[in-house]
């Protein structure tokens, strides 16, 4: 080690959700070492559950993250389901698209305009940003309120819903009610199509990984863009179902960090989340999101982690559309269904029947068995497998969440990306490598079940 | 995380009225960020919010930290590292009025589960080298170390609550938040009680209200996220229900959820047990 050593840190890293830290080693010549720090203490979620009743896991995994609790109740009943070996009706995998269709909404816009976008304009928070630009932080804040609202009205509040059950909801939203959610978004979908090309006049930095091109990792659904459905795929030919994700990815414990790192095959690390999702599934993004993609140039395969705000805003205007799509099935507002005529007036017809006869949930016969999903959180893929027993008690519970198995990545991200910019000052460094990591939208509280960045110049090493 | 260089226990900021806007501090400790989530899902007041009080100290927010002391800490999740247990005593020598928000910081959380638990146990199922892992034996509520100015409670808060309570704090007044149970909020919303109408575990009878009676209206018992009501009594609950024929596990999953580990609810939970183990009438 010589005198010429830097360290870069950054003790606890802001608007990113929970408490993580960076530590980055380096010199002149080359970058020796990048530590991306979760101290975010353990709540030992896996072990507690051990025990509990099969039906107690959406609400409880829940709790495992205030930002995107839905995505927790989603992989939960999915895995539920399967041990169990019931199907739900068609209606009720499509209200939960819409619920979900809520939380992107409300995440996305949550991570774009509040946290990630002070960094592209050098500013500290929203509410700086507000004073520059306020119809652009107003307009988010409606845009975000129109994601909270499907959330409360499938779910009956925005944070840790209480309506998600395995097998279904516990009550069916009434027809008005969601003639009502329907309405509220008539300005919803242009709000979404603003704020995608206000981002796009932002300016990304660049940064292109040739060398060391990314593994994206996403569902796949030849029908639809993926949320609760579809296979497990790769941009290198990976194809599985869920129960075998613990075959081909490993989860590794490193002594800096209280989240577990997860990589493909014990040793590649890969890439979840929007910009994974987009580049695996560009086909079946919503026709206005399609649109606006070729009229801001993003098109796949797009490879700029910077860029991933674009994403994320693209999704938004997706999630949207979607939620009136289907809103317009059950609300028989505007729109009608064209191609998809039949399975709709078959969801229609059977919606009908669960509301007329009460029946919001299909009623397992409890039995032993082994349950495996992935659903796409906001951040990535989330996988929860389950083993219940005979009395229906979970025997053990296994749950991966996007943060940890983006981690390794963020770290590669920043390795690869410090030596182009040495000439840069301390200050606008640690503010790049803050960037780069925020271009995950990293959840800390969820990956341990994650941020503080460490810079030290001239200096010896402490 | 701020220098904890203080450690006085009762502190004594300066009682002169602060000079301009009221400076907020918004702390998290162990928790899944959903509390302080609902201050930035208040889309309608956020900005006028902004725009009263100098937000001085909000890292989910803000790269902007501003020294104490705070007029104002409104503290998220519970003490589980003993870096936390000393940071805690910091923020309290820091604020004027500090609040704890939601289950973690009132009761613990559900984290709080490991304290019935040998933590090791817990960690090695977690974790494959325990020794990287500093965590303590238990999850305590923030009242085990400092004292709070006011707790509210909720798993998630009620975020009009929190407005209510961050305004009242800022006018000097006491905030308008009801102790009764939920059973109140079910009379005031015309909902019939799934309790005496479907004989399901409710745990309305014991709970605080402020959710406005969420989980009847979408026709499921409460599962007891705002913690135990004033003067609660768990027992004739147990008793009640289990004379329904409703099943012992049950009604202890429902004692030992996200407010495991406050008093009324986790005496409850240890009846349960004494019960399960030595059955009444049985010699034992």
């Amino acid at each position: 080690m010589t005198d010429k050593t830097k360290t870069l840190r950054v003790d606890y890293l802001a608007r990113v959700e929970g408490e993580g830290a960076l530590y980055i080693r380096y010199d002149d010549t080359a970058v020796h070492e990048v530590k991306l720090k979760i101290f975010e203490p353990p709540r030992f979620f896996e072990a507690f559950l051990q025990g509990r009743d099969y039906t107690e896991a959406p609400d409880i995994t829940a709790r495992i993250c205030g930002i995107c609790p839905v995505a927790y109740q989603m992989s939960a009943v999915h895995a539920m389901e399967q041990a169990l070996g019931i199907a739900v009706d068609p209606a009720i995998e499509q209200l939960r698209r819409l619920l979900y269709c809520g939380e992107w909404i409300e995440s996305h816009v949550l991570h774009m305009a509040m946290l990630h976008a002070p960094d592209f304009l050098h500013l500290d928070s929203a509410v700086e940003m507000a004073s520059v630009h306020p119809q652009v932080v107003q307009q988010a804040l409606a845009l975000k309120k129109a994601g909270n609202a499907i959330v409360r009205v499938l779910g009956g509040r925005e944070i840790h819903p209480i309506n998600v059950r395995v097998g279904g909801f516990y009550k069916l939203p009434s027809r008005q009610e969601l003639s009502e959610l329907r309405a509220s978004l008539d300005d919803a979908l242009e709000q979404a199509v603003a704020l995608t090309r206000w981002v796009a006049t932002l300016t990304i930095p660049d940064f292109d990984r040739q060398q060391h091109p990314y593994l994206f990792v996403a569902l796949h659904d030849e029908h639809e863009y993926p949320m609760n459905s579809g296979r497990l795929v790769s941009s290198e030919g990976l194809n599985i179902e869920a129960c075998d994700f613990e075959n081909h990815f490993i989860e590794q414990q490193v002594a800096h960090s209280n989240a577990l790192h997860c990589l493909l095959d014990g040793k590649r690390p890969y890439f979840v989340g929007p910009m994974a999702r987009f580049n695996l599934n560009f086909e079946t993004l919503s026709p206005t999101a399609k649109q606006l993609a070729a009229e801001i140039q993003v098109t796949p395969p797009y490879v700029n982690p910077f860029g991933s705000i674009l994403i994320r805003a693209l999704e938004v205007v997706h999630a949207v559309e979607t939620a009136m799509m289907v809103l317009d099935f059950f609300s028989k507002q505007g729109v009608s269904c064209s191609k998809q005529e039949a399975s709709c007036s078959k969801q229609e017809a059977s919606f009908r029947h669960n509301t007329q006869t009460g029946s919001s949930y299909q009623q397992p016969t409890v039995r032993a068995g082994s349950g495996y999903a992935i659903t796409e959180a906001p951040r990535g893929i989330l996988y929860h497998g389950y083993r219940i027993g005979d009395d229906g008690k979970i025997v053990t519970a296994k749950i991966i969440p996007p943060t940890s198995q983006n981690q390794k990545t963020i770290e590669d991200d920043l390795r690869l990306m410090l030596p182009a910019l040495m000439q840069l000052s301390e200050d606008e460094l640690r503010h790049r490598c803050e960037q780069a990591i925020r271009n995950y939208d990293p959840c800390i509280s969820c990956a341990t079940h994650f941020l503080k960045l460490t810079l030290e110049k001239g200096a010896e090493q402490q | 995380m701020t220098e904890a260089t203080s450690t006085s226990k009762h502190p004594s900021p300066s009682d002169d009225a602060p000079a301009g806007k009221a400076k907020l501090a918004v702390w998290k400790f162990t928790s899944c960020d959903g509390c302080q989530l609902s201050l930035l899902d208040c889309e309608d007041e956020l900005l006028t919010l902004a725009g009263q009080v100098d937000i001085a100290y909000f890292m989910e927010a803000s790269s902007r930290q501003l020294p104490g002391p705070y007029d104002l800490s409104i503290v998220e999740g519970s003490i589980t590292t003993p870096e936390q247990r000393e940071l805690i005593q910091a923020v309290r020598a820091q604020s004027r009025f500090l609040i704890a928000i939601g289950a973690c910081a009132t009761a613990g959380g559900i984290q709080a589960l490991r304290n019935m638990a040998q933590v090791d146990d817990y960690i090695q199922i977690v974790y494959a080298n325990p020794e990287y892992i500093d965590t303590l034996d238990r999850s305590t509520p923030l009242s085990d170390h400092v004292n709070i100015d006011f707790e509210l409670r909720g798993c998630p808060i009620n975020k009009h609550q929190l407005v209510e309570v961050i305004s009242a704090f800022l006018n000097r007044r006491r905030p308008r938040i009801s102790e009764h149970a939920v059973c109140v909020e079910c009379k005031l919303n015309n909902t019939v009680c799934v309790a005496v109408s479907r004989g399901e575990a409710c745990m309305g009878p014991v709970t605080q209200a402020g959710c406005g009676a969420l989980c009847p209206r979408y026709h499921r018992p409460c599962y007891g996220c705002y913690g135990p009501k004033e003067n609660a009594n768990p027992q004739a609950l147990i008793d009640w229900q289990s004379s329904l024929g409703i099943e012992t596990v049950k009604i202890l999953e429902n004692f030992t959820n996200f407010n495991t580990a406050a008093p009324p609810f986790h005496n409850a939970a240890s009846s349960i047990r004494r019960d399960r183990q030595n059955p009444p009438g049985k010699s034992p």
